[in-house]
């Protein structure tokens, strides 16, 4: 079954929240993320993963009602505490294992070097159907 | 369309493999060799002709390779280490025509390493249709959608596994033949499942697994004639398989069993599939397999729902449930005794499966009350059946099947 994993940064104090860390707190949140990604892969469970871009350069696009051009606005709302970092999409056998992978994640270092426990969203990929019985 | 070389090539694929461990014992090392020797009879053959041997003519070039690698590895050990006195000619024994004829078994031997229960599932899947069905890594890892290295990795995982674990090139004692055949059997039957339930797919460059996963059964079955769930597990594939290219419409929607065009089953497919499970039926040692290749059966068998003979079908679930703990089986057998004794009573059947914690939760109950609801006449019941059986699923056509269920009764109640 695959899961997409999904990261949400807080908006907080500026663009990643992250603005206060030193040099060696974010170069260790950074290593940690390789070295996920590098385990994801040595584990077979690897499909696919993304970060995004910091909010700063999100923008939201809607169809213009008279001819469907795009009409460009910023966002994400402003009034949002919260936004998409990342994600990853993994492919395992059961939720559990889904489960497992994303507290690992999960654990993401902060400030003091210390745990986040990043809120991680975990959501089923929709996939062909099952057999009928 | 696969060409005959192609079809020869997996035909001989686990023979070739078989010689070769044997030869050298070294079954990762020899799996990646005959891997190799493929990909060269695949270009190879298809330019020069097939020759008089392949069997022999793939053994000498994975031999090749083997032993190309036995050098370079012991060139780099020389290298590294002063202590090292094993040579080449201890290390590669065996000549190449000492052959007796051990190739049928081999397929066997083969299986049952690669779906050795101490492998995870998803390992044992990729290693089988890799090592035993000849298929390369990357057609693997297209046919379940992800990359390449990520299917290599599980692959290469599963032959370190089996290296530590001393799982061995060899036949399992008779205590544990039982376990170590249904482990072989499960493998197989996830593969068919990932292809069948892939069939009515996003993308016909999918390989089809399912008729893999047919054709291993029919080489296991082939092995062992006398096994009866080997059998019904052949029976079962065929006799599923035989209603594939009716159960989904052009645009992949699900079309249900009793809304098929039945003239398009494959009856080829079906009486094979019959036969097989009727002679299994009569050694007495009734399985799981069998006993839902019997269920396909009935329905492969009637001309119409109402003909069905759903009294028979009925009786197949209650022993299927005596032989397993699954509340999937008290779901089909409350369909079935719908059929019989009429929605109620199924819907009573049901009725304590809410408070079991792997069901409550799950599409299949939601839709199969939907299902009865609506037989019943309450459509407002149906609709919210069908509303939390379609936001629980993660079939995006059964999904779609699902919101047009309740749609359609929405209409109808207005």
């Amino acid at each position: 079954m695959k899961f997409m994993l999904m990261t949400n940064a807080p908006r907080g104090d500026g663009d990643w929240g992250v603005k206060s860390w030193t040099t060696d707190e974010l170069k260790a949140h950074v290593g940690f993320m390789k070295v996920f990604i590098g385990d994801l892969k040595n584990e077979g469970a690897f499909v696919a993963a993304e970060g995004l871009a910091p909010p700063a350069q999100a923008r939201i696009v809607r169809a213009g009602k008279k001819d469907g051009s795009p009409e460009v606005a910023d966002g994400p709302f402003a009034e949002a505490k919260e936004f998409l970092a990342g994600y990853w999409i993994i492919d395992v056998e059961t939720p559990a294992q889904a489960y497992a992978l994303a507290a690992r994640a999960s654990l993401a270092p902060g400030p003091g070097g210390k745990p986040l426990y990043l809120p991680i969203e975990v959501r089923e990929v929709m996939s062909a159907p099952p057999v009928e019985p | 369309m696969r060409t005959a070389t192609e079809h020869l090539l997996r035909e001989l694929a686990p023979q070739v493999l078989g010689a070769v461990v044997r030869r050298y014992g070294d079954f990762s090392a020899a799996e990646d060799a005959v891997q190799e020797a493929l990909l060269v009879a695949s270009t190879s053959w298809a330019r020069d002709g097939v020759p008089d041997n392949p069997r022999a003519w793939l053994i000498q070039v994975a031999a090749r390779r083997v032993t190309d690698q036995l050098r370079s590895e012991i060139a780099r050990r020389r290298r590294e280490t002063t202590h090292f006195d094993e040579t080449l000619d201890e290390q590669v024994v065996p000549a190449l025509d000492s052959e007796h004829e051990p190739e049928k078994e081999d397929t066997l031997l083969l299986l049952f390493m690669c779906c050795h229960p101490a492998l995870t599932r998803s390992s044992s899947i990729a290693l089988t249709l890799r090592a035993v069905a000849g298929l390369t890594t990357a057609e693997i890892a297209r046919a379940f959608l992800v990359p390449e290295a990520t299917m290599a990795q599980r692959i290469s995982r599963a032959k370190q596994l089996i290296k530590k674990s001393e799982v061995g090139f060899r036949m399992p004692t008779a205590a544990e033949r039982d376990e170590r055949l249904a482990a072989v059997l499960h493998v197989l039957y996830l593969i068919f499942n990932e292809g069948y339930a892939a069939s009515s797919g996003e993308s016909l460059s999918r390989l089809d697994l399912s008729s893999e996963a047919i054709r291993l059964a029919r080489a296991v079955h082939r092995l062992l004639p006398r096994d009866p769930e080997a059998a019904g597990l052949l029976a079962l594939m065929l006799l599923t398989d035989a209603r594939r290219d009716a159960r989904s419409g052009p645009d992949g929607e699900l079309i249900p069993l009793d809304e098929q065009d039945r003239g398009r089953w494959n009856h080829q497919a079906i009486d094979e599939g019959v036969a097989l499970v009727s002679a299994a039926l009569t050694r007495g040692e009734v399985g799981a397999y069998q006993l839902q290749a019997a269920i396909a059966a009935c329905h492969d068998e009637a001309t119409s729902t109402e003909s069905t003979d759903w009294p028979q079908i009925l009786a197949l679930y209650a022993l299927l449930e005596r032989l397993s703990d699954n509340p999937m089986l008290t779901l089909n057998r409350a369909v079935a005794l719908a059929m019989v004794d009429g929605p109620r009573a199924a819907l009573e059947l049901l009725e304590p499966l809410g408070a079991d914690p792997r069901l409550a939760e799950h599409h299949r109950l939601a839709a199969v009350r939907g299902h009865l609801y609506e037989k019943c006449g309450d459509y407002a019941a149906a609709r919210a059946q069908y509303h939390f059986a379609a936001e629980r699923t993660a079939s995006t056509p059964e999904r779609n099947y699902l919101m047009l269920k309740a749609a359609r009764l929405r209409q109808l109640a207005h």
